[in-house]
């Protein structure tokens, strides 16, 4: 199972981060197994997935938090990573001001960090407790410290999440901006399955594995989303439409297109004729979408 | 002025309170206060490993003291009981197992009560240059790695994936407390060492507005600690080292009180997830 054969790859340009046939186990059990993944310079990654589909574990094995069982992970050489991670909870006895927060892992002068503040729309918050803040300022605050550290490659995990949707638009925003002017790579995990980033190059759906990968399709293309979200939003946010070649059934197996149920499922098992042809609809899709 | 042993005893107190302040902080924040207990607990085992073995006290100490901790995180890791179950098996077995073997020790005179509760009026002028000499290098450490600590106490994934090892952090992190209670042990025993380490930290947090700011009034406040508790002793005729716990404890129930220099009370922020 844990083969440790030398995986060298063949120079990409701009390679930031690549994964190649990634998996973790934990107690014997795998969290997720054979992610392909590539980042460049310059490109966003969007990963979705429902609760527990292993997002934060891959995004944690791309930048080295979590070592892979098996399979491989290659950073660039000095790859400077900016990472927001899911949840920070801070011991309330530990006093920090966002000003403090924003040098927390490397220094920063004072005008750097009123730049990013600026541009992170937390500007007024600068001497306020870090305890203090609301979800959605925590996580600008989060934000402004991994951008001011100029990262070649930053990390979002479920930027989104405690932000209403106007301040989602305006985070997505944020995020293009961000990688507008600096070119750096994003990787990016969003919690919800059908709306993404419109400027997502890649979308990698998973569910303990890899269940398909494609481009989103931009919101603005559809007159009743426009309607729905309005032209600002609808520019910021695309959709995401899965085709996917077997249904998660509840009880943890697969039913493939080719209407055989296996236990696991694996795309080396041959039960995957090819992935963009069955079109069978996101089983769990509906209930983690409605959750928000 | 080194003659007088009131004198010796406030250097020598001072000089710690100003290194346990600081490393305190630490501590609080990382909710080690039980983990710190358990080192020093075992800091008896090393006691009396040390004079089986004939070598210094301080290094025995030291040695033990991160083989307890060093111990503690690979059980933690296995994952056999809950991290709090282990440190009350560690804690209690290694005291006890220290206090067996200094009982069987009959050809050496142990001032056991000395090392439980420490003998601050008794330290000579080594004493105290070891506290300074010792005390100043694990301040330059922690400043050394203040940032990369911090980051880590804060969330370790961000300081790993920012490249700032967080595991070594937590290494030397745990090496430094070794030493200190190694250098505190003869000041304030054993059993008060860990009030030390906690009780100026809390005292701190009420009016401190950053890290940095905390750990300077911890620093303050434990010397406070120490300048009190030892004049109090010396007027009621108390024990020393309790005295000086009992001081702490004073100043952090005073920080308690309402008071109209505190404006906002970030305790109030507690209950939020």
């Amino acid at each position: 199972m844990l083969k440790k054969q030398r995986y060298s790859p063949e120079p990409k340009d701009g390679m930031l981060v690549e994964m190649h046939n990634a998996g973790v186990s934990r107690n014997g059990r795998w969290l997720v197994r054979g992610v392909d993944l590539l980042v460049r310079r310059g490109e966003i990654v969007t990963l979705i997935g429902p609760n527990g589909s292993g997002k934060s574990t891959t995004a944690k094995v791309a930048i080295d938090i979590v070592k892979p069982s098996e399979g491989h992970a290659h950073r660039a050489p000095r790859l400077k990573v900016g990472y927001v991670p899911q949840k920070v909870s801070l011991d309330w006895t530990l006093p920090l001001s966002v000003e403090r927060l924003m040098t927390l892992t490397a220094p920063a002068s004072r005008d750097e960090i009123a730049t990013a503040l600026e541009e992170a729309g937390v500007a007024h918050l600068a001497g306020r407790q870090v305890a203090a803040l609301s979800g959605g300022e925590f996580q600008r605050a989060l934000l402004a410290r991994a951008m001011l550290r100029k990262p070649d490659l930053l990390v979002l995990d479920e930027p989104v999440q405690g932000v209403d949707f106007t301040g989602e638009v305006a985070l997505y925003e944020l995020i293009r901006d961000i990688r507008d002017r600096t070119g750096c790579g994003i990787l990016m995990i969003s919690h919800d399955l059908h709306i993404v980033m419109a400027d997502t190059d890649t979308v990698i759906c998973l569910n303990g594995h890899v269940c398909c990968r494609g481009e989103p399709q931009s919101v603005m293309d559809s007159p009743e989303y426009r309607k729905l979200f309005g032209t600002r939003a609808a520019e910021a946010l695309a959709l995401y439409r899965h085709h996917h070649d077997h249904t998660h059934l509840a009880d943890g197996r697969v039913r493939h297109a080719d209407g055989t149920i296996t236990e696991h499922c694996h795309p080396e098992d041959g039960h995957h004729p090819r992935h963009d042809n069955a079109g069978v609809e996101h089983a769990q899709a509906k209930g983690v979408s409605d959750a928000r | 002025m080194l003659d007088d042993f009131f004198t010796r005893a406030l250097l020598a107190g001072v000089g710690l309170a100003l290194v346990t302040g600081p490393l305190g902080c630490f501590v609080v924040w990382r909710r080690m206060a039980y983990f710190g207990d358990t080192m020093a607990h075992s800091a008896l085992l090393g006691v009396a490993l040390s004079l089986i073995m004939e070598i210094n006290l301080m290094v025995g100490v030291f040695l033990v003291a991160t083989l307890a901790s060093l111990a503690l995180v690979f059980m933690e890791r296995r994952r056999a009981l809950s991290t709090d179950a282990l440190l009350g098996i560690l804690s209690h077995s290694t005291l006890a197992l220290g206090l067996v073997m200094v009982a069987f020790m009959t050809w050496v005179r142990v001032d056991l009560m000395g090392f439980l509760f420490g003998d601050i009026l008794a330290v000579s002028r080594l004493d105290i240059a070891v506290v300074y000499c010792g005390g100043a290098a694990v301040l330059t450490l922690l400043i050394w790695l203040w940032r990369p600590l911090l980051a880590a106490t804060v969330n370790t994934d961000i300081a790993q994936a920012e490249g700032l090892k967080p595991e070594r952090s937590r290494l030397i992190f745990m090496l430094l407390m070794a030493a200190v209670i190694a250098i505190a042990m003869k000041l304030v025993g054993i059993l008060l060492i860990t009030a030390l380490l906690i009780i100026p930290a809390a005292t701190a947090r009420r009016f401190a507005s950053g890290p940095e700011v905390m750990a300077a009034l911890a620093a303050v406040v434990g010397a406070l600690s120490v300048i009190g508790g030892l004049t109090a002793s010396l007027q009621f005729d108390t024990p020393s080292g309790p005295s000086i716990v009992v001081a702490a404890l004073a100043l952090f129930l005073l920080s308690l009180m309402p008071s109209p220099l505190v404006g906002n009370d970030d305790r109030a922020t507690e209950a939020k997830p």
